[in-house]
């Protein structure tokens, strides 16, 4: 018997490694069956454009003479180029203004919606979601007419006081006209991912911190805020990402504030105007290139420097 | 997932300075519409003529302008709404059935690569998406597809952040032992996820579906890149295109202007519909995104 077993005990442990073996194949076969459709579709319209951007940017195009390979001329030409230097500084200052401007107005309303259940309050979140409905370049518009002279309200209102509207589409202040509408667009989007990882928190932690004798302030400071940092970090992410990539906005509101945006007003324009306005891709290309490896750089800094990787990644 | 537990055992809470805080801000969130609900009833000379702008005039014409709206220029705008659905259902279609693909594979196979490519995949959740838009275009005009509607359904159904959600999704709410029993009961690899995995990813695929139709429906940069024959335009850029025209010579297109707001009206009601109507279906879904 023993024998038996002793003998026997290998050619089972070798077909368990066998059937093991052709689990773990068709383990792999299925999994890239899954995967597969998405990371052809990734590799082609992802890694492909990529790629395609970084070789189109190492060239020049003459009129004399046709392309020739420059290296890295290019990006010398756009790191000393008034006009993408300037649409770069916009986007960086934008963003130091208008992203905590939507993370403090989103979270100031989650906090708000989590702590009042009425049915006011479900009617105001749907309300403030709703811009995350719109177009952004209708929601531009939109605003837009709301400053314009000729039928926007803001001359009737300040006409009442007896002062001049300012012009949000003019000068300095199409800044904070531009701040006022990504605001209007974003913070509801955000307010709901935040309502939600708020409404995931949970409710017993509130009572012992009250029994303990905290107040409502307090508990959002110590516990609503700190349990909330993954979802405050993944909405800032978003807004650094699109945010640098300013375009739809003052693209369509170039029309109502002709001579305040110009064509190099930020980076992304400032781009597509090379490629489409001049047919010069390759300079467009590399414009866009170094865009993104701003992006790109700003964002992992960011997440490196909040240490927070691991809970994003 | 588990929003509403224990809160409906809670007495409401109002707090009242907070309510009419919100009061204050459902109004700022609305102007914009209300502005556009009141101006695309007026005409050329309602809108220009100084009267009160938020506020209708003696003329309410909602008809009359709707019927102009969709007569203007052999009623390109009516096109221009069929091309972004189409491009909103295509792309967006497209891209959650890839994502639901690639999110369960994601979660639920261990195959060699698996943990490179997810990493590359979370890298490209970074790479800014205007940043392709110039190098595809170029890749596509040497295919021939600029100026067609492959143009902008193609790049549509790429969407990282829809795998990512949907991988977070699938790990966490269809359990291993539900597959390997439907396994054991030999149901198939594709007849578990067809029938046992899919019913439970549901909150998030219509997430996902949502997402990826709005991005289609509110994308404006890739469109007009791609795009030249205004036949084939998303009322986005249909509508830039006017608002170019408006501005260009004021004088001679002020009635441009009211149908200008009219369509701005008109094209954001399907979407808005959408959202109401799916609310149940996809608050579930796009707390996960936040909960991670």
């Amino acid at each position: 018997m023993t024998l038996l077993i002793e003998e026997s005990a290998p050619s089972t442990q070798e077909k368990a490694h066998k059937a093991r073996g052709t689990v773990r194949l068709r383990e792999h076969l299925m999994g890239w069956l899954f995967v597969g459709p998405f990371a052809l579709v990734f590799l082609a319209l992802l890694i492909a454009p990529l790629a395609y951007a970084l070789y189109l940017s190492l060239f020049r195009k003459k009129l004399i003479g046709g392309t020739s390979f420059v290296l890295f001329d290019n990006y010398v030409k756009a790191f000393t180029d008034p006009s993408f230097l300037s649409g770069a500084w916009f986007v960086v200052r934008f963003s130091l203004v208008a992203i905590p401007l939507q993370i403090v107005v989103a979270l100031a309303m989650a906090l708000i919606l989590d702590a009042v259940t009425s049915a006011f309050a479900r009617f105001s979140r749907l309300m403030i979601f709703l811009p995350y409905a719109i177009p952004t370049v209708i929601g531009a518009v939109m605003w837009g007419f709301l400053y314009s002279r000729s039928f926007g309200p803001l001359s009737d209102v300040f006409g009442v006081f007896g002062a001049t509207a300012p012009d949000f589409l003019g000068g300095n202040l199409i800044f904070y006209g531009l701040a006022n509408v990504v605001t209007w667009q974003w913070a509801g989007y955000y307010m709901i991912i935040l309502y939600a990882a708020l409404q995931g928190i949970d409710p017993a932690l509130y009572e012992a911190a009250r029994m303990d004798g905290a107040g409502g302030r307090q508990i959002a400071l110590r516990i609503k805020i700190p349990l909330i940092a993954p979802a405050l970090l993944l909405i800032l992410v978003f807004a650094l990402i699109g945010t640098l990539q300013f375009f739809n906005e003052p693209q369509f509101l170039r029309f109502l504030a002709a001579g305040t945006i110009g064509p190099d007003f930020t980076p992304n324009m400032y781009a597509y105007q090379q490629a489409f306005a001049l047919a010069n891709f390759n300079y467009g290309s590399a414009i866009s290139f170094a865009l993104g490896g701003i992006v790109f750089a700003g964002v992992y800094a960011f997440l490196f420097f909040t240490r927070k990787r691991r809970s994003f990644l | 997932m588990t929003t509403g537990r224990s809160r409906a055992r809670r007495a409401p809470q109002r707090h009242l300075p907070l309510q009419v805080l919100l009061g204050f801000l459902v109004v700022y969130f609305l102007v914009p519409f209300w502005w556009v609900v009141v101006n695309s009833s007026k005409d050329a000379p309602g809108l220009f003529g100084g009267g009160n702008t938020l506020w209708f005039t003696d003329r309410v014409d909602y008809f009359g302008n709707l019927r102009q709206l969709f007569t203007y220029d052999g009623g390109i705008y009516g096109r221009w709404i069929l091309n972004s659905t189409l491009y909103a259902f295509a792309g967006g279609i497209g891209a959650t059935i890839l994502a639901v693909m690639a999110g369960y594979g994601f979660a639920k196979y261990r195959f060699a690569g698996r943990r490179l490519s997810f990493s590359v995949l979370l890298g490209a959740l970074m790479v800014p998406a205007t940043a392709l838009v110039i190098p595809t275009f170029v890749m596509f005009s040497g295919l021939g597809l600029t100026n067609t509607i492959w143009a902008v359904i193609l790049p549509s159904l790429l969407n990282p952040f829809g795998v990512y959600l949907m991988h977070v999704y699938a790990r966490d709410a269809v359990p291993d032992e539900i597959l390997d029993a439907a396994r054991a009961d030999g149901a198939g690899e594709v007849r578990t996820f067809l029938q046992v995995a899919l019913p439970l990813m549901r909150p998030a695929v219509v997430t996902v579906l949502l997402l990826s139709a709005v991005a289609s429906w509110n994308n404006y940069f890739l469109p007009v890149a791609m795009l030249s024959d205004n036949r084939l335009f998303p009322v986005t850029v249909g509508l830039g295109l006017w608002q170019g025209i408006a501005s260009a010579n004021n004088a001679g297109s002020t009635s441009l202007w009211s149908l200008i707001i009219l369509g701005a009206l008109v094209s954001v009601i399907p979407l808005i519909v959408a959202f109401f109507t799916l609310q149940r279906h996809w608050r579930g879904g796009l707390a996960v995104g936040g909960l991670r």
